[in-house]
Order: C-alpha cells, then sequence, then structure tokens
C-alpha cells in the first residue's frame, strides 16, 4: 500500500499558514495589477419577464463610470453547458436577481453608485416560486444530482408497511440553506495581449480553464486560472459561477483588468444554494427492530434554467438492511435561482431526516437509538448488493456512545432538567460516498535533495498543499521538509476540483503515482542529477475512475447534548461528538479541523440557518450574514472528532476516504433527536428556532410512537 | 456603453485630505467621501490581509484596532479617521517580521482553514485582551465582578467576546484555544 509511512498520518502545520495569519495570503481580489477597475453587477429586480430597456446614461454619467454592459451590448459567449453562465446574452429573466447589468467603474464606490444609477424596465411575467409536497407540476426526474437514478425500488414496501406491527409515518421539511463561503465569489480578469490571465475564487481552476476556453473560443494554452488562495467554497464555488464570466466581458471590453466581487446580498440567488427538500418517510418494523420496510420519498424544486435534484433519497439506499424500499425524488420547476452543491448535497439533508426517523421508529419500538441502527447494519450495499470495501458504523457508534457517556442516558424523554432548561441527548449516524476522480501530477527530483510536486489542486481550506506533500515524502520515502508542492495555477498538471470529498484522494492518488515512478527512476540510476533535475509523470485516468465491484463509502457517529429553554424557546447545544471511519486519516490536525467544521455548519442547520422564498417577490429574504445565520462562536461550544482506525485496500495507495462533508452528514438529525429526548416534542422543521420550540413546547405532550 | 469620465476628482467636494498612521507609517491621502476604511487599506495601501465579507458589518473578516479598539473596518468612512492610528493584520508582527503571540498560537491550534476570517480574528482577538485587561465587561461576565478590574477570560467570555468574527469552516473551538494559549 503505502511506503515508509514515516509523513502521511502526521499532524503537519499547514504550509501556508504562516501567510494566511500574517495577512500575506492573497485571494482573487488581492493580487496587484496596475490600472485595475472595478465592476458591480445589477440584478434584476422581477420574478419572471424580460428586460425592455436598460438606461445607462445616468450611470455612464457618474465619476469614473467606465461602461456599463447589458444583454445588447455585451460580448457574446458560446452557449455555455451550465445555463447559469449565460449571462447578459438574452433579455430573459428566469428568477430574481439574474444579473442584468454589469457596471464597470475605477473604484468600488463609483462601480456601486454607477450601478444603482442604472434604471432597468420589464415585461413582467406571472411568477410561481413555492414548493408543496403536492405541487400540480412536481415530476419524477430521470436522474438527481451526481447521476443517482431519482427512483429506486426493491420488495413490496407499501404492502410490507400496511402489515407491519410498528410504524414510523412521518414528514421533514429542510429549508432553502445558503453556502456563505467567507471569501465572497470574486474574480479578476486581465488580458495581457491575447493570453487571459484569471485570479478566481474557485475549488477547481482546471474546470474553469476548460469553461472560459470554451465560452470566449480561447486555446486553452492562451488562458491562466490562478487559485491560489481561496476563502471557502463548500460547494458553491465547485463550478464556475457568473462572476468570472462578468470579468472576462469586462476586462474584454474595457482593456482594463477588472475584479468583479460579488456584494454579499447577491450571493444567495447567482451562485447556487442547497434547495429546499420536503420529505415523507415510512419506517416499518417487527417487533424486534428489525426493518421490514423502508420508504423515503423526496419533493424539492429546480429552477426554470437548470435541472439540479437534491439527492436526498440516495442515503436511504446505503443506511439499512431491509427487504422492501422506496427512494424517490420529485422535483418542481419554479421561478427560483438555480440550486446547486451545499457541503454534503443529498446526505446532509437526506439523513437528517433519515436519522430523526430512525430516532421516532426507536422511541415506538421502546429500543435504544444506538441498538436499533446496529440491529439493522446490512451485510451488503442495500441497493446495489455490492459488498462494502468497509465499513464499520457498528464501531463509529459504540465507540462514539463509549466517550459519549450514553450508557448513562435516562431514555426517557423529558426527564432532566435544570431549573427552566430540558437537557436532553441524541445520536444520529453518518455516511458520505467515497468519490474520486482522474488527475495528472508531476513529480522531480532537485540535485540538491529537494523534491517538487505539481498539480492544480485547490486548497478551499482543508490543507491540500501540506497533505499532498506527505503523500509525495510517504511514496518518495523521504522527509516531509525536503518536499514542496505547487498547487492552485491551471498551468501545472490539470486536476479535478476541490469537492465531493474528492480532492485528496484523486490529486493525491496521482502524485502517489509519479512520486512512485520518479523513485523508480532515481533507484535505477548512478551519478549526479543534472541541472534542471528529473521528472515523472502520472495520469490516473482509466484507473482512478475505474468501476470497482465495492460500495465505498465513510461512516460515522454524531452525539449531542442540548439544553432548551423553557422560557425563551432557546436551543443550545452544550457539546458535540462525532466519530468517524473514514479509511486512512492523512493528516491528524487538519483532518479534525474539517470534521469540526463540517459539524459546526450541521449545528447551524439544526438550530440557525435557514432561508425563505417570499412567495410575492420571489426574493430570498434572509439574503445576506445579518439575517441568515452561520453560527458565531457563542453557539459554538466543545466539538469533539474521532476517528478509529480502518484499514481499507479497496480505495487508492493512501487507503484514504473522504472527509470534507460527512462531519456535516447526520449532525443536525443527532442535535434533533436530543432536542425530543429533552423536550418530549418532535420537531420535524428545521431551524429549530424559539419561534418553534416555543410553539412546541405549549402543546400538549404526546407520548408512544415517536413523541 | 461607452467610456465616460477618465478623472472623478473633478467632482469637487467630494474628497478630502486625511492623514492615517497605518502600523506605525503616516500617510495622506486624497479620498474620495464614501471611501471606507477598508477599501482605504486595500486599495490604497495594499494591506489586503483585512478582508472583505460582508461589506456590512455582519462578519467581522474586516476587523482592524483603530486608536486600540478594534472595528469593523468596512463600516468607518476613512474621512472621519484623520489623525487615527491604524493597526492592520499585517502590523501585529514584530520588527524581525516574527508573528505574534495570537498569530504562533493560531497556527499552532490550526485555528483557520480557508484563512479568509483569519486576520480579522486575530485583530479582533488582540482588541479582546485589551478589553478585558481594561475591566470591560460583557454579556456573559458575572455581575458581581468589581468594575474597572480585569475580567478574566475563560472559554465563555472569549466566545462571547469574539461572536462579531464569523467563521464559515467552522474553526472556533480551535480558535477560542488558541486565545486561550495567550492569556
Amino acid at each position: 500500500m503505502t511506503g515508509t509511512g514515516s509523513a502521511l498520518g502526521v499532524p503537519a502545520e499547514r504550509r501556508e499558514g504562516r501567510q494566511k495569519v500574517t495577512g500575506g495570503a492573497r485571494y482573487a481580489a488581492e493580487h496587484p495589477l496596475p490600472g485595475r477597475v472595478h465592476a458591480w453587477p445589477v440584478p434584476a429586480g422581477v420574478a419572471r419577464g424580460r428586460v425592455t430597456a436598460v438606461h445607462t446614461e445616468a450611470a455612464l454619467d457618474l465619476p469614473g463610470a467606465l461602461a456599463v454592459l447589458t444583454h445588447d451590448n455585451a460580448p457574446r459567449i458560446t452557449e455555455p453547458d451550465d445555463p447559469t453562465l449565460a449571462v447578459l446574452q438574452t433579455p430573459g429573466v428566469p428568477h430574481r436577481g439574474w444579473p442584468v447589468a454589469l457596471v464597470v467603474a475605477r473604484t468600488p464606490e463609483e462601480a456601486r453608485a454607477a450601478a444603482e444609477a442604472v434604471r432597468v424596465e420589464y415585461a413582467v411575467e406571472e411568477h410561481d416560486v413555492r414548493l408543496t409536497a403536492d405541487h400540480p407540476e412536481a415530476y419524477e426526474p430521470e436522474k438527481a444530482n451526481a447521476g443517482f437514478p431519482a427512483r429506486r425500488e426493491w420488495g413490496d414496501p407499501d404492502g410490507a408497511f400496511a402489515s407491519a406491527p410498528v410504524r414510523v409515518d412521518v414528514s421533514y421539511h429542510v429549508p432553502p440553506l445558503h453556502n456563505h463561503p467567507m471569501e465572497p465569489h470574486t474574480s479578476t480578469a486581465h488580458w495581457d495581449g491575447d493570453r487571459l490571465v484569471v485570479y478566481t475564487s474557485s475549488q477547481g481552476g482546471t474546470a474553469v480553464r476548460a469553461v472560459l476556453t470554451a465560452l470566449f473560443e480561447l486555446p486553452e494554452d492562451r488562458v491562466t486560472v490562478v487559485a491560489d488562495h481561496v476563502g471557502g467554497g463548500f460547494g458553491s464555488k465547485g463550478t464556475p459561477r457568473p462572476d468570472v464570466v462578468l470579468a472576462v466581458m469586462a476586462a474584454r471590453e474595457t482593456g482594463r483588468p477588472v475584479t468583479v466581487a460579488l456584494p454579499r446580498r447577491h450571493l444567495p440567488s447567482v451562485v447556487g444554494h442547497r434547495a429546499p427538500t420536503l420529505h415523507r418517510l415510512r419506517l416499518a418494523a417487527d417487533t424486534g427492530g428489525r426493518l421490514t420496510a423502508l420508504t423515503h420519498e423526496v419533493v424539492t424544486h429546480t429552477s426554470r434554467i437548470k435541472e439540479f435534484v437534491e439527492q436526498a433519497a440516495v442515503p436511504a439506499r446505503v443506511m439499512y438492511a431491509t427487504p422492501a424500499s422506496r427512494t424517490l425524488h420529485r422535483a418542481v420547476r419554479l421561478d427560483v435561482p438555480s440550486p446547486s452543491w451545499m457541503r454534503a448535497p443529498g446526505e446532509s439533508p437526506g439523513m437528517y431526516a433519515l436519522e430523526s426517523a430512525m430516532d421516532e421508529l426507536a422511541g415506538a419500538l421502546g429500543m435504544d437509538p444506538v441498538d436499533l441502527r446496529v440491529l439493522n447494519e446490512p451485510e451488503r450495499e442495500p441497493d446495489s448488493g455490492k459488498p462494502f470495501s468497509s465499513r464499520h458504523l457498528t464501531e463509529c457508534l459504540r465507540e462514539g456512545a463509549r466517550r459519549f457517556g450514553w450508557d448513562r442516558r435516562d431514555p426517557r424523554p423529558r426527564a432532566r432538567g435544570e431549573g427552566p432548561l430540558l437537557l436532553g441527548t441524541g445520536v444520529a449516524a453518518a455516511t458520505y460516498p467515497v468519490l474520486v476522480g482522474p488527475s495528472r501530477a508531476e513529480a522531480r527530483a532537485l540535485p540538491d535533495g529537494s523534491f517538487v510536486v505539481r498539480v492544480n489542486a485547490t486548497d478551499i481550506g482543508t490543507g491540500a498543499r501540506t497533505v499532498l506533500a506527505q503523500v509525495a515524502a510517504d511514496a518518495l520515502g523521504v522527509p516531509l521538509e525536503r518536499v514542496r508542492s505547487e498547487i492552485g495555477d491551471s498551468d501545472l498538471p490539470s486536476a479535478p476540483l476541490a469537492g465531493g470529498s474528492s480532492g485528496t484522494a484523486s490529486w493525491g492518488w496521482s502524485v502517489h503515482r509519479a512520486c512512485t515512478e520518479l523513485a523508480d527512476q532515481l533507484g535505477s540510476r548512478t551519478g549526479p542529477l543534472p541541472d534542471e533535475g528529473i521528472t515523472a509523470h502520472a495520469d490516473t485516468a482509466g484507473l482512478a475512475d475505474a468501476d470497482s465491484p465495492y460500495a465505498r463509502h465513510a461512516f460515522g457517529a454524531h452525539f449531542a447534548e442540548v439544553a432548551v429553554d423553557t422560557v425563551t424557546g432557546e436551543v443550545r447545544v452544550r457539546r458535540m461528538l462525532g466519530v468517524f471511519a473514514a479509511g486512512r486519516i492523512l493528516n491528524a490536525r487538519t483532518a479534525r479541523s474539517q470534521f469540526i467544521g463540517g459539524m459546526t455548519m450541521g449545528l447551524g442547520m439544526a438550530l440557525t440557518e435557514g432561508s425563505t422564498m417570499d412567495a410575492a417577490f420571489g426574493d430570498f429574504t434572509e439574503a445576506d450574514l445579518a439575517s441568515y445565520h452561520v453560527p458565531a462562536h457563542a453557539d459554538v461550544p466543545a466539538i469533539e472528532a474521532h476517528w478509529i482506525d480502518e484499514e481499507d485496500a479497496h480505495l487508492n495507495p493512501m487507503g484514504s476516504k473522504g472527509i470534507g462533508e460527512i462531519g456535516n452528514v447526520g449532525s443536525a438529525a443527532a442535535i434533533g433527536n436530543a432536542v425530543h429526548h429533552a423536550t418530549g416534542v418532535r420537531f420535524r422543521e428545521l431551524p429549530l428556532t424559539p419561534d418553534k420550540v416555543l410553539a412546541g413546547l405549549a402543546r400538549p405532550v404526546t407520548s408512544g410512537r415517536g413523541g | 456603453m461607452g467610456a465616460a469620465h477618465d478623472d472623478g476628482t473633478r467632482a469637487t467636494g467630494h474628497h478630502s485630505e486625511v492623514t492615517l498612521t497605518v502600523n506605525g507609517t503616516p500617510h495622506t491621502l486624497h479620498l474620495d467621501h464614501r471611501r471606507v476604511l477598508l477599501d482605504v487599506l486595500r486599495e490604497d495601501l495594499g494591506l489586503t490581509g483585512s478582508k472583505k465579507g460582508c461589506d456590512h458589518g455582519q462578519c467581522g473578516a474586516c476587523t482592524a484596532l483603530v486608536d486600540g479598539r478594534r472595528v469593523n473596518s468596512c463600516l468607518l468612512l476613512a474621512v472621519t479617521l484623520d489623525g487615527c492610528e491604524v493597526i492592520t493584520v499585517e502590523g501585529l508582527t514584530d520588527g524581525a517580521g516574527e508573528p505574534h503571540p495570537l498569530q504562533r498560537a493560531f497556527l499552532d491550534r490550526d485555528a483557520f482553514q480557508c484563512g479568509y476570517c483569519t486576520p480579522g480574528q486575530i485583530c479582533s482577538a488582540v482588541g479582546v485582551l485589551a478589553e478585558a485587561e481594561a475591566g470591560h465587561p460583557s454579556h456573559v461576565t458575572d455581575p458581581a465582578t468589581a468594575p474597572g478590574r480585569p475580567v478574566a477570560l475563560d472559554a465563555a467570555e472569549i466566545r462571547e467576546r469574539l461572536s462579531g468574527n464569523l467563521c464559515r469552516c467552522g474553526a472556533y473551538p480551535r480558535i477560542v484555544e488558541a486565545v486561550e494559549d495567550v492569556i
């Protein structure tokens, strides 16, 4: 499997850490370019219709204004595969917030003032942005996100449910959620003669280059995309977003370097969001707790211009053994912004619903929720019938229970209090698939005894530079400090994005392969190296993307303790603990940070984060960070992340599974289950804000199935 | 589309001369009255360590110190700051370029991931230490604490006082540990 093992797994410090803490790390708007100017988009002010006129005179008359791009005068681009990138090409308005003009001016103040002076007239059409479970236009798509079939079914789930002695039939609601990385989507485009150089805040520069070469009909070798430091993405920068297209258009029109830094309030409508999901779960079990049927049906929305179906019923195909199952997605095309990836698309909302329903089933059975999950462990992946490459969910649950002190739990709801506070604990399982894609890499040995690995990986905060150097040092059998890694530039060997928890596996595989080849070359030669060193190349196409006979997933278990204030309705998390089985952990320090970060986002999903589609205006009402509440310091208590040592020979040469998303999966359910344990009330609509909690506490407590 | 003005300064009455001392160096600047301190730092002085996360005082990524107090630099019109002393994340390192103890603690604790909120977190924490030392209470300070005496910073105090600095990567527990390291 691996070489000396000396560098893999060690808690190496982030290589760019010093730059980040001293302010030296430069992000997409921060590269010094003489004459650089600023652009500000004008968002559509109607939810559906057509632009009939854009009045730009007043804007152009303002100091500093350089240009106003509209659908009338903006550069024509080749039709993109992603319709959200076809900006300023037609007068059509598919949703509120769609860019209908772009103002370029010398300074940010001048650009903003000029954008406000642009007056747009519309022919307005009736819109519909309201998602309901029985929407008449709901349809069953062929595929959900990531290519999963929208429907899978085996056995007779309806019949099994109807005849089962123990049943749970419940609906859950997850609202729209916003990624909101701390660095807004930003691109700076610069034409250097006939070369295009773009600094962009993206999770994958190779894909950005491919899109720009197609849209602007440029040869690949004349486009360089730099994504050196990226201020978070969480899926919303997984593919190019309109900022980079607008920046290139504006740079072409003005002949100057142009930065498009999307204002925070623009993000929800143009960079994608987690679509709302309406879940109906029907779980049936025998009196011993074995599942006899599992049905998970999801209704979600997508936009008029793009089909994106959050695959929230997919984890139910992986989690539990059941002789009968139906998992189904329906979508409704609405006049809403296009949804897209947000950390663990599918698994995150899907496991919230499934793991909450499992808790309800445990309550209906009078069974411990850890034991219920262990009892229903499948021997093979339920949907595919494939054997698991490794599955240690039971170990995660047991180890988590031990560390958390689960055995001291009084299973009765509403049994613990402290004055006006009700206390409770909850558990939920986690899963996330192992994804990996082909990548290229280059490894070079230099005469001074140092090594350089080069790959167009992107560090969105994961510590990619560091872990890739560790992979290289391990494969070469040399000390870590002798290896340098170069990433974040499309002139480097091409590589897939930092997304789907696949980055380290994909890039690392090619780095490992290049370094193994380089080590072979070094082993078979004598004498000093030439001045330029010697180089080995690798391309894992056909290898990393080969079908596996195994079902490959990471698993985990979350435990949470909450205090619910019966006076204010406020839910406070006191502690969270996660245990994960994610293959080999390659850097203990940065891995722990990622797990904790995912769990923190789950805390937000459970308690603070929620967006509302305003039916009258067709707008997200919580569009900024004052109204859309991402967790703050005071919301986040002690969070512990642990992992079990997992050997899995069916993954990649490092033996790793992805870790970027699984921390987020199931954590909201653990908190919701803890709230039920504390209060005896089952809340089924996120987030659990005081208004909902107070209303729930005012209702008479019901006992029996699921509370 | 078309070119308009290439010299915005002709709009007289909308600019003023302002002198700021930034990280110990005085700068006299001819500033658009709409220009906020954050954009002076980033656009005029090339000090891009202060980050623009929301431009509305909601996220704290732009936190800097003005006359020793932490501020959201995106909310302060620079024209109001004539004569002020500004410290940014770039100004926290010592003369030899060695990191401030808080910067070192952030590295030791891996108290960041993407790094975009980090300069604001660090500047904010510098402000927190000074405020606690000066006896400023917070929402979670025991009301029985003697006024004007230094406030002991436990984890709850640190969390409360840093809550204006958002971190989407979820580094909060490590940030609190880092601040505790330098108390």
